[in-house]
């Protein structure tokens, strides 16, 4: 049993009680909502005739169904405008604070929470959101919920859960020239499995880890999910804390102090236990492509895509389906894979970073023929940020479109569609069968610069070829 | 008439009804509902569409369209089932199709927890095990009864034991898989413990 580490001292701290089931109590810090998956929650504290226990620990926004091209309201989707004027009804009804579009800090509820400062080092944080585990680069513990664990927040401020094993992922070295966090975190949860993680908290660690920004870290942690882990974290640094700092929620002038103060007495004791340990050699990662239809079917953009007997007989059985489904023969690169749709977005890869880096593949090219290729910044700030810099520009003059902030074709609630068996190159986190709204469509994950690189070429393309 | 459906209430100690097998590893929730029925402000619709891309696929051959299949409440499945998003409509869709019990070699967290958290037990069996059931041409025309307090199955053709964690278990029996009220009980603990967090003066 793990001893000593960030996730021990935070779960400890957070625990109000032992359930007599067997289960712990915990206290959530800092509760996330959005349009989908809060409006069934609100419901049943009416039923139960409840009310929110502390609204002002309770942060919304709208990011899943929101349009991409027209903001404007009422949305064109009647069940869209309904999902937005519900939880606008709930959060003036329960007096939640709500980050609405034109707000200038809607977003992704996990590209928006960290930039407001919301997010710290310490905390328990929950949302009904899976990748709620993006949260954790900032040294919280953050998890996603299901809809009846946020109507234990809203009424409760704690849920009833068992806690997790701890697994430290020890990442030596550093990544390699045109290798990014996506690479890295793809390459991880291709050695671990999508599976390994049940039951776990992954501990990214070491020297990889340490040298990678605040929102690298966050594309690491935010597919922790990926990996079957619930939950991801990394201790705060220096990072964490300039980063938090003058964030518009960031604690201010002497708690500031206070915080920085208790911030960095937060970390893995050097003596922590783990449940188990892991290293991985980031030197050794290339720019990393999924080519099946779970994130753990991935290989380096030299490697071919495996033979079935290379596969482990547990990891088979949905090879051949993934085979079947991608249309790919094993042993077959998957370098020159033609592409119909290029997507840079979602809360793995939508932030201001992620598009600089985008940006500066694509200046002075076009995309290729026949591909359509868009962006959408992961937030309101984060597009603004990005056209003082004047990205956007760059986009269109490439020939992308440039698009207004939502979780978009992530998982493609809004009209924001692959059509048929188009073959998507995405930044976002999931490669399901049917994910990207085309019940045929397949989706080929990669870091941002790599779609970017796919989008001139048009088909899959080695990012370092362009730098 | 239609039959008004009835979420579970209580403390849940057994569950008898016919046995259906869904074949696959990794079947996340994006397959047990997409996500374009995710627009809705209640889940009374689910049911219908659970499955929806998988089984318009196979045009009337998936398991949850099988005439045999019809009624069953006892859900087989393989490995790492309910994988990926948190959205608790994928177990909702499963238990309004009728859908009351799950057996697998292994569920995601997330998935669990929901499952927990709606009335639905989960228990786990070996990879061997599993794929024995899934196998047996006669199950689909047994009465099965699963047993949590002892934790077994039976039927005319097997008996087995499940295994299931010592506070899922707990849980069901007692009726605290419904968690608000418990968790309401801690009044005082959780105001507390509001006060004594570090972070919630700055």
């Amino acid at each position: 049993m793990s001893k000593n580490t960030l996730f021990d001292k935070v779960w400890d701290l957070h625990k109000v009680s032992s359930l007599p089931g067997g289960s712990d109590q915990i206290f959530i810090g800092l509760h996330l909502i959005h349009e989908v998956t809060s409006p069934q929650a609100f419901g049943a504290l009416k039923d139960k005739n409840l009310r929110v226990k502390f609204p002002s620990r309770t942060v919304a926004t709208v990011d899943h169904i929101v349009p991409t091209d027209n903001q404007s309201r009422p949305f064109k989707d009647n069940l869209a405008e309904q999902m937005i004027e519900t939880l606008e009804k709930n959060c003036i009804e329960h007096k939640i604070k709500f980050f609405n579009i034109g707000s200038g800090n809607q977003g992704i509820v996990h590209v928006v929470s960290p930039e407001l400062g919301l997010t710290q080092p310490g905390m328990t944080i929950a949302c009904g959101d899976s990748h709620t585990s993006t949260h954790g680069a900032f040294g919280s513990i953050a998890f996603g919920i299901g809809t009846s664990q946020v109507r234990d927040v809203l009424a409760t401020q704690t849920i009833a859960m068992n806690k997790l094993k701890v697994r430290q992922i020890w990442c030596e070295n550093k990544l390699s020239n045109g290798v990014y966090a996506k690479d890295l975190v793809l390459h991880i949860i291709n050695k671990l499995g999508v599976k390994a993680g049940v039951g776990f908290a992954y501990e990214f660690a070491g020297p990889a880890i340490n040298s990678l920004s605040m929102e690298e870290r966050m594309t690491i942690c935010n597919m922790s999910i990926e990996g079957g882990a619930r939950c991801g974290y990394i201790n705060p640094d220096e990072k964490t804390f300039s980063y938090i700092k003058n964030k518009l929620c960031a604690p201010k002038n002497e708690n500031w102090d206070e915080a920085l103060l208790w911030w960095k007495s937060l970390k893995s004791d050097a003596n922590s236990i783990y449940d188990d340990v892991t290293k991985i050699d980031a030197s050794k990662v290339e720019p990393t492509v999924t080519w099946g239809i779970t994130p753990g079917q991935s290989v380096g953009i030299n490697q071919k895509i495996p033979l079935l007997e290379e596969l482990s007989p547990d990891d088979q059985f949905v090879a051949e389906e993934a085979y079947e489904y991608m249309g790919f023969k094993p042993g077959q690169s998957i370098k020159d894979t033609p592409i119909d749709v290029c997507f840079i977005g979602s809360c793995t890869n939508g932030r201001i970073s992620d598009l600089r880096v985008a940006a500066k593949v694509i200046k002075d090219k076009k995309v290729s023929q026949n591909i359509k290729a868009f962006v959408v910044p992961g937030s309101e700030k984060v597009a603004k940020e990005a056209k003082i810099e004047g990205l956007d520009k760059i986009f269109l003059d490439a020939g992308f479109q440039w698009r207004e902030p939502g979780c978009s074709m992530c998982l493609a609630m809004n009209p924001d569609k692959l059509i048929g068996n188009q073959v998507s190159a995405s930044s976002s986190n999931r490669n399901f069968k049917g994910r990207q709204g085309s019940p045929t469509g397949r989706t080929l994950l990669m870091s941002p610069a790599m779609v970017a690189a796919a989008a001139i070429s048009g088909k899959v393309t080695d990012i370092r070829d362009f730098m | 008439m239609i039959k008004k459906f009835q979420t579970p209430v209580g403390p849940i100690s057994k569950i008898v009804g016919k046995s259906i097998v869904l074949i696959g590893d990794d079947i996340d929730t994006d397959r047990i509902i997409p996500a374009r029925f995710l627009k809705c402000v209640n889940f009374d619709n689910l049911g219908q569409s659970v499955f929806e891309d998988d089984r318009k696929n196979l045009k009337g051959k998936h398991p949850f369209d099988l005439e045999s299949n019809k009624g069953s409440s006892i859900l087989i499945v393989n490995s790492n089932f309910g994988c990926g998003s948190s959205r608790e409509h994928a177990p909702q869709a499963l238990l309004r199709w009728g859908i009351r019990a799950i057996i697998g070699e292994s569920f995601a967290e997330i998935f669990y927890c929901n499952c927990i958290a709606i009335g639905i037990p989960c228990f786990t069996l070996p990879k061997k095990l599993v794929k024995n059931i899934q196998e047996n041409k006669n199950l689909n025309n047994s009465l099965c009864e699963i047993n949590i307090k002892e934790s077994t199955f039976k039927s005319t053709f097997f008996n087995f034991d499940l295994e299931i964690k010592t506070s899922s278990k707990n849980m069901f029996l007692s009726g605290e898989w419904d968690a608000t009220s418990t968790l309401l009980a801690n009044k005082k603990l959780i105001e507390k413990k509001l006060n004594d967090l570090p972070y919630t003066k700055f």
